[in-house]
């Protein structure tokens, strides 16, 4: 490779807030036309690094350099203007606009006293959308597309200067694989353009696919460098936790007990069809599929948030109906959602509140909570679990994302559940509480507890279970032992590609 | 027709359906029931309803920017009153006392100055400390309230200037001064919102708060901006109504806040920001009026208009929400 | 170490500001008028903040729930004309219970659009003030309400009566506000009600009945509302059609004083006394100087903004807010 200037240099930034050091002389360097990979667990301060490119942070030392030209960002326009673009990982747009507008936010094209330049504005947005060979044109509102084409007017953005270097946080979270391959067609043709890319992913397979290099922070520093041709996930992974990560998976070595919870035909509209399994005492059942697949409404309708257009459950070979999730809580289903912060607890109250809130009614001494039983609860759990909180009063929205999940599970075991079903139980959680949680999941099955567990990422969903349902556009295609799974008949089944279809 | 497009169409429909309904139902009950002669839908009484509509009607154009903005001013109705104590009092000071009818137009000015500096301080107040605008207004409303009294004690200020008097009452294309005040606000506000910078901004702050900051978007000014704008129509509001009444009490314009937010409800700007039409709150406006005159011709006491009000408030955010359920198959949360 | 003890002495201010603000009027108000913490005058101010104070009590539960209720002093209202007109026509032992009902029905009304329909409380609530209005002005026909024969009954001793030297509407703000204050501290139900306004959704998800809390938080404030009815009644023997107007904005203003949050999941009763009392006291302590009732008006203004400001000032750690 020739010397090329850097389209983007980062040279030895620290950034401190009061009492840590979220940076620590961090330097890197993305070539034009490369696309760089910045890897890191969660808090090993990828997003403080590109809050201080994007502006909104400044550092305490070092400097950022722009095409050999030092460059102090004040504002996130600052970096637009000297052509660093954010392509956030949550959707920053208004629905209720049009998707011109939304492409140009914060720059409509102005006329004299402040008029908006209509015409200007949809011809130069419909040329970027040309470019994007999306199926909707400038004037369409925003809130009518999919989450897809949301996606794709937010890269649109990108795309609306002369970007020396683009930013993509976890773009593929919520794209189909149709999807991804356009993204990746964007990301190619940008890189063709002499534009230096910065990818930041959890998704190994993706960084092993589309990168040139890898760099990779720990603990708030720059821990190196590699070339993504000479290396391999485990090369990355050490880098990125310091030690080996154990992927194995663990065998069941106990038996598995009667049918604790079947499902025979159930159907919720158009959100899934005719789905029918079964979980046993003792065993892991998986759910994998693509987001969007149904999974998570078969887990709602389960617990009683949603309401079935056909089908029967049946626990412990009783047919039962459940309304609520107070049905289901009765009956002794439990579910950890997937969206810890918003449907598994209350960030503002303390951990031990949050623990004991489903039983909270029981746990009384005469008319009032009883302080005792609670505190028992917490500790139990909280020795069991092994969840690191300074005490029972720290509210739960200062616990880090491993313990937080830790309270929701806890929660759920103090109840006693016949069924526990786990949504995406490692959803922004750092390598190292993910196999610590991975771990619970087995234990717990191993006592006896039928466990679901849904999840999106393939060598989760391998390493904990014991039988694999793979879904595709709200049908089941086919349910693996783990004898007959491999990763490839997995991704085909959830591809819709399967040759077992059950349908 | 895209998908959506009739539903749409219906929910910006609906308050125009609504007056037409009311029309229709005050016309013929009014047939029935009417202590005057007089048909409702006769010229002059429309005619007085959009000149009775003015005061609310361009205090509204302002509130609908504010909740588009994603915030809420319950202040409207103290500043309204403190302009028009202004504007009454002004006339009478010493300094002015040359100026003959010229200190009409210098009041006017000093009213609706009064005005929008109030408006900039809740503006300043929401944008600087970052307490939420309804804590914000709430305190000024009573506040505001306070420095009226302040001004005049318990006593109402008057002060009558025919010439003005006379501009107030004028007819000019046969509608009523204040009906054109009421026409050319609307039709500055919309050109606001739709076709300027600003107003885009406005929809778009209100619409993804987070996503206007990072596009660049400052989302301070734009707010404080917007508090001015009210503050300012709150005082145009007062300067049309007491040119003509040349009387206010120190408890004036109470409640003209919820007056107002029940006119732009009804118009379907939505509570949370982000959308919500000019024509619309006119309509919502109009359809308060309505209903409040209507009430009157079939000879329902005052006291039914609240109880009516009320009640189709309520029943459009019911319906509202059926409209938006996406059927049986939506969580239950 | 000083720059700690200086940030824990502000965070110290932030957090028991309210607190803090209270005892420097106290002073205040003590060094400008000798008579201020005289036992008959603070008696009194706590006598006239019973009615805006069992009012609180109900619009802090209703808060903590993550709504709001505008309807209060409509509502307020509404009780005392009812129970003035009902006084005279089936006399006043079935007039209280009678009137109780009718308002604890408005407030399952309510609470059923909000709780059950999931309609949103500040519209519907603003809604039910203006329509509870027109219901109060269509019962009384649009005049006074006074009870015929004011000495034979013994209706007054609700507003006027004392019980061991203490006035009733004392007793009945206390007593209420420890019945609350129980309720909302230490049961089942009110870490639910925080539950539901902390994280609704949440809540939801952990077998919380939401819609059933948030009607029992409306049927709440509509029997502290009934009850305020019943001391307003009791003290005047008479009333106008709109005894209560405005009232729900003060009420709000009490509670958000005493620190709850309009966005719910925070406040307790012991706080909101506390922001009535202040409320009560600055009022009382600027008539003592020789303002004017409407200077109260300004001051309650710029100590709510303070109040707020300080408080979420502490929580995001800076002065002034980060909105560019």
């Amino acid at each position: 490779m020739t010397e090329q200037t850097p389209v983007l240099r980062l040279e030895n930034i620290v950034k401190t807030f009061p009492g840590v050091r979220a940076l620590d002389g961090v330097s890197f360097t993305v070539l034009p036309g490369e696309v760089h990979a910045l890897m890191g667990e969660n808090g090993a301060g990828k997003s403080t690094l590109m809050n201080v490119l994007g502006g909104i942070y400044q550092p305490d030392e070092g400097q950022i350099i722009v095409s050999e030209q030092p460059a102090v960002m004040t504002s996130p326009l600052e970096a637009k203007a000297r052509g660093i673009m954010f392509i956030h990982q949550e959707l920053s747009l208004a629905e209720e606009l049009s998707v011109a507008e939304n492409v140009y936010l914060g720059e409509l094209p102005k006329k004299r006293f402040g008029l908006v330049d209509w015409d200007t504005l949809y011809a130069r947005t419909d040329a970027i959308l040309e470019r994007l060979k999306v199926g909707f044109d400038a004037r369409t509102r925003v809130g009518d597309l999919s989450i897809a084409n949301q996606q794709m007017v937010e890269i649109a953005r990108a795309l609306t200067v002369d970007a020396k270097a683009v930013i993509f946080d976890e773009p593929t979270a919520s794209l189909t694989d149709a999807e991804k391959v356009v993204l990746f067609e964007v990301i190619a043709d940008l890189q063709r353009d002499g534009v230096g890319i910065i990818y930041i992913s959890h998704r190994m397979e993706e960084i092993f696919k589309i990168t040139d290099r890898i760099s990779v922070l720990r603990d708030g520093s720059y821990r190196g460098t590699l070339h993504t041709r000479d290396t391999d996930e485990e090369a990355v992974t050490q880098l990125m936790i310091g030690r080996k990560l154990d992927l194995s998976r663990s065998e069941s070595t106990h038996e598995l007990g009667d049918v604790a919870l079947e499902v025979r035909g159930l159907s919720c509209g158009h959100l899934f069809e005719d789905v029918s399994f079964h979980v046993r005492r003792g065993e892991v059942l998986g759910f994998y599929g693509l987001v969007g697949a149904g999974r998570t409404e078969i887990a709602e309708t389960l617990f009683g948030l949603r309401d079935p257009s056909a089908g029967t459950i049946l626990l412990d070979g009783q047919e039962i109906r459940i309304h609520s999730p107070v049905d289901a809580i009765e009956r002794g289903i439990s579910l950890v959602p997937e969206d810890r912060k918003g449907q598994g607890l209350v960030l503002g109250m303390n951990c031990r509140d949050n623990m004991t809130l489903p039983q909270v009614s029981d746990l009384t001494a005469g008319p009032f909570v009883s302080d005792g039983a609670e505190v028992a609860i917490f500790d139990q759990y909280r020795d069991k679990l092994d969840i690191r909180t300074p005490g029972w009063r720290q509210l739960v929205g200062n616990l880090s994302g491993g313990n937080q999940q830790k309270i929701v599970i806890g929660k759920w075991l103090s109840m006693h559940p016949n069924v526990l079903i786990v949504d995406e139980p490692t959803r922004g959680i750092d390598v190292g509480s993910k196999s610590e949680i991975h771990n619970l999941i087995r234990e717990l099955a191993a006592q006896g507890y039928a466990v679901i567990v849904i999840s999106s990422e393939m060598p989760e969903v391998l390493r904990v279970s014991d039988r694999i349902v793979a879904m595709y556009s709200g049908r089941v295609m086919r349910t693996f032992t783990s004898d007959d799974v491999t990763e490839d008949n997995l991704i085909q089944a959830i591809s819709g590609l399967g040759d077992g279809a059950a349908a | 027709m895209k998908p959506g497009t009739l539903s749409t169409f219906l929910k910006r429909g609906a308050i125009w359906g609504f007056i037409a309904l009311e029309l229709i139902f005050f016309t013929v009950a009014g047939e029935f029931l009417s202590v005057s002669d007089k048909a409702f839908m006769d010229v002059d009484n429309m005619l007085l309803l959009f000149k009775q509509s003015a005061p609310i009607g361009i205090i509204a154009m302002g509130m609908t920017i504010i909740m588009v903005n994603g915030n809420i001013d319950l202040s409207v109705g103290a500043i309204y009153a403190f302009c028009a104590v202004i504007l009454l009092d002004s006339m009478t000071w010493p300094i002015f006392a040359g100026l003959g009818d010229a200190v009409i137009p210098v009041s006017w000015i000093l009213a609706l100055a009064v005005g929008t500096a109030l408006g900039a301080l809740n503006g300043l107040i929401v944008w600087k400390t970052g307490v939420d605008a309804f804590i914000v207004t709430l305190g000024s409303m009573l506040g505001y309230r306070g420095l009226v009294f302040m001004y005049n004690g318990e006593q109402p200020t008057s002060h009558l200037n025919w010439t003005l008097v006379d501009f107030a009452e004028q007819q000019f294309l046969g509608l009523h001064t204040a009906t054109w005040f009421l026409l050319i606000v609307t039709a500055v506000i919309w050109f606001l919102m739709n076709r300027t910078v600003h107003g885009r901004n406005a929809y778009a702050i209100g619409d993804n708060r987070a996503a206007a900051v990072n596009a660049g978007i400052r989302v301070g000014p734009h707010m404080m901006v917007n508090f001015m704008i009210i503050g300012f129509l709150a005082a145009l509001s007062a300067v049309v109504f007491y040119s003509e009444s040349g009387s206010v009490n120190p408890n004036d314009g109470e409640l003209y806040e919820l007056w107002v937010i029940t006119a732009v409800v009804l118009g379907g700007t939505k509570l949370t920001g982000g959308a919500g039409s000019i024509i619309s709150t006119f309509g919502g406006v109009l359809a308060i009026q309505l209903l409040r005159k209507g009430l009157a011709h079939i000879g329902a006491d005052t006291e039914t208009v609240n109880l009516v009000i009320g009640l189709i408030l309520i029943a459009v955010l019911f319906l509202d929400r059926q409209l938006n359920l996406k059927g049986k198959e939506e969580l239950k949360v | 170490m000083s720059g700690l003890t200086k940030q824990n002495i502000g965070s110290f201010l932030a957090r028991q500001g309210i607190l803090v603000a209270f005892a420097l009027f106290m002073i205040g108000f003590t060094l400008a008028n000798g008579r201020f913490l005289d036992p008959d005058n603070v008696m009194g101010v706590v006598r006239s903040s019973a009615i805006l104070g069992v009012m609180a009590l109900g619009v802090t539960f209703v808060v903590i729930s993550g709504n709001l209720d505008l309807s209060v002093g409509s509502m307020m209202s509404f009780s005392t004309i009812v129970v003035l007109d009902l006084h005279d026509k089936i006399g006043p032992t079935l007039a209280i219970p009678a009137m109780f009902a009718l308002t604890l029905c408005l407030g399952a009304l309510i609470g059923f659009l909000v709780g059950y329909l999931k309609l949103n409380s500040l519209i519907v609530t603003l809604g039910m003030l203006s329509a509870i209005h027109g219901l109060t002005l269509t019962w009384s026909g649009g005049k006074n309400m006074d009870i015929a024969d004011k000495e034979a009954t013994w209706f007054g001793i609700f507003g006027q009566g004392e019980i061991i030297g203490i006035p009733v509407p004392i007793l009945i703000f206390a007593l209420l506000a420890s019945v609350l204050g129980l309720i909302l501290a230490k049961t089942p139900f009110g870490r639910k009600v925080y539950a539901v306004g902390g994280n609704g959704t949440a809540a939801t998800f952990s077998g919380i009945r939401r819609a059933r809390v948030v009607f029992s938080c409306y049927l709440m404030s509509s029997f502290c509302v009934a009850t305020a009815g019943l001391i307003q009644a009791s003290r005047s023997m008479g009333s106008q059609n709109t005894v209560g107007q405005g009232l729900e904005l003060e009420v709000l203003a009490a509670v958000i004083l005493g620190g709850a949050s309009l966005l719910g999941g925070s406040g307790t009763i012991f706080k909101t006394v506390i922001g009535v009392l202040i409320l009560g006291f600055i009022q009382n302590g600027l008539l003592l100087v020789g303002l004017q009732f409407y200077v109260q008006y300004v001051v309650t203004w710029v100590i709510i903004i303070l109040a707020v400001w300080l408080d979420i000032a502490a929580k995001r750690g800076k002065l002034w807010s980060p909105i560019a």
